[in-house]
Order: C-alpha cells, then structure tokens, then sequence
C-alpha cells in the first residue's frame, strides 16, 4: 500500500484553517477601520484631553488664549 | 487504527463551510437585508463603515442564534427528512461545538454592537437572540402551535435594532416595521405549511397544520392578514413612509388579502386538484410582500422619493 501523504482531509482542514485565519484577520481589519473612524470623528482633540484633568500643551494653550481674550476683553471694557 | 475506522473518522470531520451552514446563512439574508433597510431609513447619519460593521454584528447575531437552535433542535433535525442533513444530526460538529459557537458569536456580536454603535442597540441585539434561542427554540417550538407567531418576533426585531443602531433611540416607525414582519411570518409559514408535506409530526413539533387542522390553518392565514394590512398601509403614513410606498403597499395587500382569501375558501379536495396552487402562490407572493415592502421603504429614503414626501 503507498502511503498518501496529502489526503482529503488535509485539504478539509487546510481550508478550515485558512477560513478562520480570514475571520481573524477580517477582525483585525473591522477594528482597525472602527479605530479610525470614531478617532477622526473625535471632533476637537482639546475636550478629550481635558477629560483627565491633567494639564497638557493644548490646554495651556487653550489657557493662554483664553487669558489674552479676556485680557482684550477688560482692555475693551475700560476704553 | 484500521482503514474501516480511519475512513468513518475522515469523512465525519466539519469543513469550514459546516461550521458557516450552522450561521443560517438563508435566514441571515432576510435578517441583512431588514436591518439594513432599518439602519438607512433611521434619521441621521451614519458613517458608512459603522453602519457597515452594525449590519455584520446584527447578521453575526442572527446566526449565533442559529446556531445555538441547531444545538438545541439536534434531535427533532435528526428526526426530519429536511433537517437530517444539518452538521449536527449528521454528526460533522458535536453538539458542544455549535453551542460553543452560537454562545462566543452571541457575546461577540453584541459586544462588538455596542462598541461601534451604542448600548441600547446591543441590549436589543441581546434580546432578539435570547428571544430567538430561548424563549423560541428551549420553551415554546415543542409546546404551542402558535409557535410560529412567537418565532416570528425574534425575526422581525433586526429592522428595529439597525434603527436604534443609527438613532440611539426607539420610534414608532421602527415598531411598525417589527410589527409588520411579525404579522407577515405566521401567514408565509402556514400557507408553506399546507402544500408541504412536513413530518413535524413524527420530531413531536406542534405544528397549526396538525394540532388545529387545515381549515383551521387557512382561516389563521386570513385572520392574520387581516392583522398585518392595517400595519403595512400605516408605516406608509409614518416619516419613513410616502406616496411611493403607499401605492406600492396597497397593490401588495390587496393582492396578499385576495391570495388569503382564495386559500381560505377551499379545502384540502379542490387544493389537491390543482396540486396546492393557491397555496403555492401565496407562499411566492409573501415572500415577494415582505421584499418590496422594506424595498419600498428603501425608495422613500432616496433623495428622488424625498421631493414626494408629506409635507
């Protein structure tokens, strides 16, 4: 008898494995493009930094800005 | 090892398309095909690649609960001519295997429902499996003839969660397009139920057809048609509904309640005289009804239809 070194059932679990790697690698890809479409749909990155309460560059630029504005405000008020 | 038992073993193990046939991949077209109209005709926008992703985990879910029916229904499917073929009487996938797979596609599913779209979304993915697998498949199929009618909840809620999927929230539209599957189901399955010969009988399945009789089946279908008209022609008056929609839904009733009506002034004697046609047109008509209902749905959300909407 010569033994078959390939036989059907190879092939059957070739293919379920090949199956499953796409489903992995599908699942991958779907939470990939989820990542990038919610981070682009963020809007301003400066709300979500401000979240933690941590003092970050934007909000020290968001700070700076905000005191010149008023500092222009106060000026304006006092003319 | 002998040949004998190498090749029993061989040809029993599951392919990758046995573990795909356990998903329903037929009932999860219907389920795409709805919750995707549900998704689209909701207000607001959705991205077009989340809107992607909550039709996969809403058809994701359908299956899991198809494969968690397989797993409970083993015995009745080993019991069918249909059915015996199925990879779990057929002994391909152990039963442990397809409950394994319909529990992780279950939580998979939902979880990734919420995580793209939001939680109420995912609640009801939830429970339209929970309904599907538990309140269906485990309590009701072996014990009420109205099984059908419950089953066919858990088919109609895939509009309602594409809708909530885009919205965050519940309306009456969304409702009405659950309730319009709903009364839609029994009288598809009844008239497949009379021209088929079904040994749901012999599996121990409590079947109208067998438990109440055949004219009694014909008079549920006409009586259920009844139901459904009214909700078919009110989405129509409803924002996702419009002039198109309703001259499209009223041709299709009409045409449903005078198929209903043919099927239920006959027996058994003059339906076996020309071989169940009334039946089998009205089995063909319902699944055309339930199509180009949601299809109409989908026209009214086109930009062309919108120039014809109530104002």
């Amino acid at each position: 008898m010569v033994l078959k070194v390939e036989h059907e059932l190879h092939h059957r679990r070739r293919g379920r494995n090949l199956g499953l790697g796409l489903v992995l690698v599908g699942f991958v890809a779907i939470v990939f493009g989820l990542t990038v479409v919610k981070v682009l749909g963020l809007g301003d990155i400066r709300v979500i930094e401000g979240a933690d309460h941590v003092a970050s560059p934007t909000q020290e630029i968001i700070a700076a800005e905000r005191a010149a504005a008023e500092a222009a405000g106060a000026g304006e008020d006092g003319e | 090892m002998s040949d004998a038992s190498l090749t029993d073993d061989m040809t029993r193990e599951a392919g990758f398309g046995d573990f795909v046939s356990l998903l329903k991949p037929r009932v999860m077209s219907l389920v795409v095909f709805t919750a995707l109209v549900g998704l689209i005709v909701a207000p607001g926008d959705v991205h077009p690649f989340i809107g992607f992703v909550a039709i996969l985990c809403i058809a994701i879910g359908g299956g899991a609960s198809g494969a968690l029916n397989m797993w409970w229904d083993a015995d009745i499917d080993a019991r069918m001519r249909r059915t015996r073929g199925r990879a779990v009487p057929a002994g391909r996938i152990a039963p442990g295997e397809a409950l394994g797979l319909g529990v992780g596609l279950s939580g998979f599913s939902v979880l990734m429902l919420g995580l793209a779209t939001n939680w109420m979304a995912a609640a009801w993915l939830a429970f339209t499996i929970f309904f599907y697998a538990v309140v269906y498949t485990i309590w009701l199929k072996r014990s009420t003839p109205q099984n059908i009618v419950i089953g066919g909840l858990a088919g109609a809620f895939p509009p309602l969660v594409g809708w909530v999927a885009a919205t965050g929230s519940m309306s009456l539209e969304a409702w009405l397009m659950v309730a319009l599957t709903f009364m839609w189901t029994p009288p598809h399955f009844w008239a497949l139920a009379l021209f088929v010969k079904s040994d749901y009988g012999d599996a121990g399945v409590p079947m109208l057809t067998e438990t109440h009789g055949r004219p009694a089946t014909r008079r549920h279908i006409l009586l259920y048609t009844l139901a459904l008209i009214p909700v078919a022609l009110g989405l129509g008056f409803t924002s996702v509904g419009g002039p198109v929609y309703l001259a499209g839904a009223l041709v299709l009733n009409a045409l449903f309640l005078r198929g209903a009506i043919r099927v239920w002034r006959r027996d058994d004697a003059a339906a076996e005289a020309d071989r169940y046609a009334a039946e089998r047109g009205l089995f063909k008509l319902s699944l055309w009804y339930l199509f180009l209902h949601f299809g109409l749905l989908l026209v009214e959300a086109t930009p062309l239809a919108g120039a014809l909407q109530w104002s």
